[in-house]
């Protein structure tokens, strides 16, 4: 059985699930059913090759041969990539049915179908990049991930933000894909080929290895969202549709991953300045991330700026495992790559259940303004348990999946006190920031979900099955690895192994796995006991108002806000997150009514990006007048080059004897 | 059989003698003040009433609400079962229970700041967010003890590393280390436990507190769990800091019993000493406090470099 055959046969699946859905009407429902079971089938074909190749640790070869040798695709799947493409699959297929209900094709019946084609396309696009093994088909593959980004990010068009945001991110990917670019050209040019083969050791200088690891770093690093590279993110899923953001945020953020480790994978130096750079941004990024979510009030924003925390913790693997790498330390590297690796499913896990939850928010309410909701628990049970789950596991808390990735990195770090003890400080920084993420959901949760309602979630209510399946899949994926760490073992491994290239030491000796899940187990044993032993405890409860001094009339107004959770933590980290304040004039004895507004703004779009960008535009603004729109010129243009380039061709040393 | 009338011993003291240690702080703050005070036993009578006490619940309140003593009670439980309360190693030990434990103290938390949230009063919400811009400073300064005592003894399980700090010569660079870690982790103690000069347990001004405010809904058992919830806490962080300040000999256990449960006594008498003498910090220099914990850490740890 060639499983690589099956995996483009999920490929295929996704590519026609969008095309398939524009047979049907522009406002009926009928065939969006069978847009998604199509991506939902070739989801299935996809998972099943991938797990069989992750778990029995084989590689698969396909290659297409081409007229021109530039033109030959070359596709392989082994471990590594099989690893990636189980979360773009599981995650593809889950979206595609809350697609149905949350972006119906009746109620959207202008975007819906260009929706589902882009989405195809993206899930394709990710799935063919991780098998290819040809610098080219690789762009290839990389651009039509970054378009059909691009376009999902467009779909609500009619929204300026929705076109701010998108604009900015074709900016942004394009700059990396630029990047890419010159790495590939690089690379061309010492291998002599387009495969990306490692390179043999010894020929490549230091220099030139930092120049190409230094072009992966921006050049992916600008799609996975590695501070200061981020500015295109929160905007971007903030826009999109919840179900293309869990995907962006879950999936796609991770193929810049994906990217730096498989030029890593190139290159045959280790210098230990690499993966302590790796993990000093990784750690920066964590921090700034957690940071600036906390500032956030739109709840989808606050989701992407964990997203940025999330990648900077999944970099702290990464440059631990490269250090180790470095070092001849096989526990660095199992221990910070297997964090990496497994925090990239959890992060894939629980980060779409989280836009997922906050997408039925949306849909139940219709605003994602996180002071204007609250209470929604009432309403909306299955949401808001759900979102609970969610959020426990990306704080890390035990007993979740989030908890199991983050013990894998911070017992690295642990383990690096033997030799470079000062790297160890980095837990440290994971620990504060862990703690601010805790901080931050429970201002999430807590004002969204419970409390009283605020102005627009009286009318809330609860999501169909199209959005609460796919949902509570994902919660139980969150509990599964969370409480039986020891099923993600053997994937864990062979994918680590096929990354370093060399067998690594059992991970089961490393992590009590076994004592993870007993007292997971435990915990919830005693969780479900005490629930249940609670009800011959008390005593007739009764039910009264909250308490308030006295107060006997409290309403929704006087409700502590996220706002004013967030203020005293912001005010207490000081100046490292500076927030807009705009506060109402008082003035004479009977004050008119007044507003106060904060507004968190990323100093890093705000004062860095948009003022180069400015300059740069005004710059250019002088090319402008090339660009007439008439046909004549553009004619012209080419013959103008066609000359240029013909006169190449003279001979042009005889042409100067001649004439002097 | 030694070990396992160590372990049940372990288990009994961790769930049976948190109230004492309040009760103590009470009589210390007490004699400080001139007056007679409580019966030292009196924190075990209110928890006892509480538990035969009807139930309030505010209308307001989710499921969450209910939930959240029940977590509080039983993540601190299992948290206790990872630190030697004697000078034997505790009865769940494992490579990186460091991390478990710190991690479970914050799941307690999460949920008690949700319940408090989860009532939807501006005076719990305030409670809530002092208490976790306070958690994000005071999780790196444990963070940072750890640190310095993994450095020292070279494990990753807190009864190990809590065992061997017993090991550390008098005088030594280490034993500096030591002493500024001890330092920072009973600022942590004390915040960890809404004490004074971080919080006031015992004010009335629903505006100034944190903990107390944040279960100012909470009635009956819920109440009572909570009360049990924060004593034991006090009580595996006064054991988590006997460890690191007195030198124990796992040889002679019996002495060695005695010596930790005098100890215990000890730091909940300094605990009251210190809320008698000093007065409640402004919350803005809370922090403050707690960086300074960090620092008196990390220089520890940059000691023993």
């Amino acid at each position: 059985m060639n499983w690589l055959a099956l995996v483009i046969l999920g490929v295929i699946a996704f590519v026609l699930s969008g095309p398939v859905g524009m047979l049907g009407r522009r406002s009926g429902n009928g065939w969006q059913w069978v847009s998604a079971g199509v991506a939902v089938a070739g989801g299935i074909c996809g998972l099943v090759a991938a797990f069989a190749v992750l778990l029995g640790s084989l590689s698969d070869t396909l290659t297409f041969r081409a007229a021109a040798p530039a033109l030959t695709v070359n596709l392989r799947v082994g471990p590594l990539s099989a690893f990636f493409l189980i979360p773009i699959f599981a995650i593809g297929s889950l979206s595609s049915i809350y697609g149905l209900g949350y972006w119906q094709q009746s109620r959207h019946p202008r975007s819906g179908r260009k929706l589902r084609f882009w989405y195809g396309l993206l899930i394709a696009g990710m799935a063919m990049l991780t098998l290819c093994q040809n610098s080219i088909d690789f762009l290839v593959a990389w651009e039509t991930m970054a378009l059909s980004t691009f376009f999902l990010i467009l779909t609500e068009d009619q929204k300026p933000a929705a076109r701010q945001a998108a604009w900015v991110y074709l900016v942004a990917t394009h700059l990396g894909t630029l990047l890419l670019v010159a790495l590939f050209a690089i690379l061309r040019v010492i291998s002599g080929s387009f495969l990306l083969r490692p390179l043999p050791p010894g020929q490549v200088g230091m220099g030139l290895q930092t120049v190409i690891l230094l072009l992966a770093t921006v050049g992916f690093g600008l799609k996975a969202g590695i501070v200061p590279l981020h500015f295109w993110l929160p905007e971007a899923h903030a826009n999109a549709p919840s179900h293309v953001s869990a995907t962006l945020s879950g999936v796609a953020l991770k193929m810049g991953i994906f990217g730096i480790l498989r030029v890593l994978t190139l290159l045959p130096a280790r210098p230990p300045a690499w993966g302590i750079s790796l993990l000093m941004l990784g750690a920066v990024s964590a921090f700034w991330g957690v940071l600036w979510a906390i500032a956030q009030h739109d709840l989808k924003k606050l989701l992407a700026y964990h997203s940025v925390e999330n990648i900077g913790i999944i970099l702290m693997g990464l440059g631990l495992a490269v250090l180790g790498e470095a070092e001849h330390q096989p526990i660095w590297i199992i221990l910070g790559m297997a964090g990496c690796l497994l925090h990239v499913w959890n992060h894939g896990l629980f980060k779409s259940l989280l836009f997922l939850s906050a997408g039925s928010v949306i849909l139940g309410t219709g605003t994602r303004d996180i002071d204007q909701l609250g209470g929604l628990a009432k309403s909306m049970k299955i949401t808001a348990a759900v979102f609970l789950l969610g959020a426990l596991a990306i704080c890390g808390l035990p007993p979740l999946n989030g908890f199991v990735s983050e013990f894998l990195i911070y017992l690295g770090l642990f383990h690096t006190m033997a030799r470079l003890p000062i790297l160890s400080l980095t837990a440290v920084i994971l620990a504060m920031v862990g703690a601010l993420a805790a901080a931050c959901f429970t201002k999430a949760y807590g004002s969204v979900f419970l409390g009283t309602a605020r102005r627009v979630s009286h009318r809330a209510h609860e999501s169909g099955p199209t959005l609460w399946i796919p949902m509570s899949l994902l919660a139980a994926g969150c509990v599964l690895i969370g409480m039986a760490p020891s099923l993600v073992l053997t994937p864990l491994m062979h994918a680590t192994a096929s990354w370093s290239g060399q067998p690594s030491p059992g991970l089961a000796s490393l992590v009590p796995v076994k004592t993870i899940s007993i007292l997971g187990v435990g915990l919830l044993a005693a969780f479900g006991a005490g629930w249940v032993g609670q009800r011959y405890i008390f005593r007739q409860g009764r039910n009264g108002i909250t308490w308030a001094c006295g107060y006997i009339a409290p309403s929704s107004r006087m409700q502590y806000t996220a706002s004013s959770l967030a203020q005293m933590l912001l005010r207490a980290l000081g100046p490292l997150v500076r927030q807009r304040r705009c506060e109402p004039q008082i003035s004479g004895v009977f004050a008119g009514p007044g507003q106060f507004e904060t507004q968190a703004s990323d100093p890093v779009l705000n004062d860095a990006v948009e003022p180069v960008w400015r300059r740069l535009r005004s710059m250019l603004a002088g090319g402008q007048g090339f660009q007439r729109g008439s046909i004549q010129n553009y004619i012209l243009y080419m013959l103008l080059t066609l000359l240029i380039l013909l006169a190449f061709t003279l001979p042009l040393a005889m042409l100067w004897k001649w004439l002097f | 059989m030694k070990t396992l009338i160590a372990i049940s011993l372990q288990v009994v003291l961790l769930a049976l003698l948190p109230p004492l240690l309040l009760g103590i702080i009470n009589k210390t703050k007490a004699w400080f003040a001139g007056r007679r005070g409580w019966p030292v036993l009196q924190v075990y009578y209110d928890l006892l009433r509480l538990m035969k006490k009807n139930v309030v619940i505010s209308s307001t309140t989710t499921w969450v609400f209910l939930a959240a003593p029940l977590v509080s009670v039983i993540s601190v439980l299992l948290a206790g079962l990872m630190v030697p309360l004697g000078p034997m190693a505790a009865p769940i030990h494992f490579t990186g229970d460091l991390i478990m434990f710190a991690y479970l103290l914050a799941l307690g938390r999460f949920f008690t700041t949700l319940a408090a949230l989860d009532t939807g009063s501006s005076f719990e919400g305030m409670g809530a967010a002092r208490e976790v811009t306070f958690a994000c400073f005071s999780e790196p300064a444990l963070f940072l003890v750890l640190l310095v005592l993994v450095k020292l003894s070279d494990t990753l399980s807190l009864s190990a590393m809590l065992l061997s700090a017993s090991h550390v010569r008098i005088g030594s660079t280490a034993s500096a280390a030591l002493v500024m870690a001890a330092v920072s982790l009973f600022v942590v103690l004390l915040a960890e436990t809404s004490r004074i000069p971080i919080d006031d347990p015992n004010t009335h001004l629903e505006l100034t507190m944190i903990h107390e405010v944040m279960v100012l809904d909470n009635s009956g058992p819920l109440l009572g769990a909570q009360i049990y919830a924060s004593s034991v806490k006090l009580l595996i962080l006064a054991a988590f800091l006997l460890h690191v300040v007195l030198p124990l000999d796992p040889a002679l256990v019996g002495r060695d019993w005695g010596i930790m449960l005098a100890g215990l006594v000890a730091v909940a008498v300094i605990i009251g000493a210190v809320e008698s003498l000093m007065a409640r910090l402004q919350l803005r220099f809370v922090p403050t406090l707690l960086v300074a914990a960090c620092l008196f850490s990390g220089f520890g740890f940059l000691l023993i470099l």
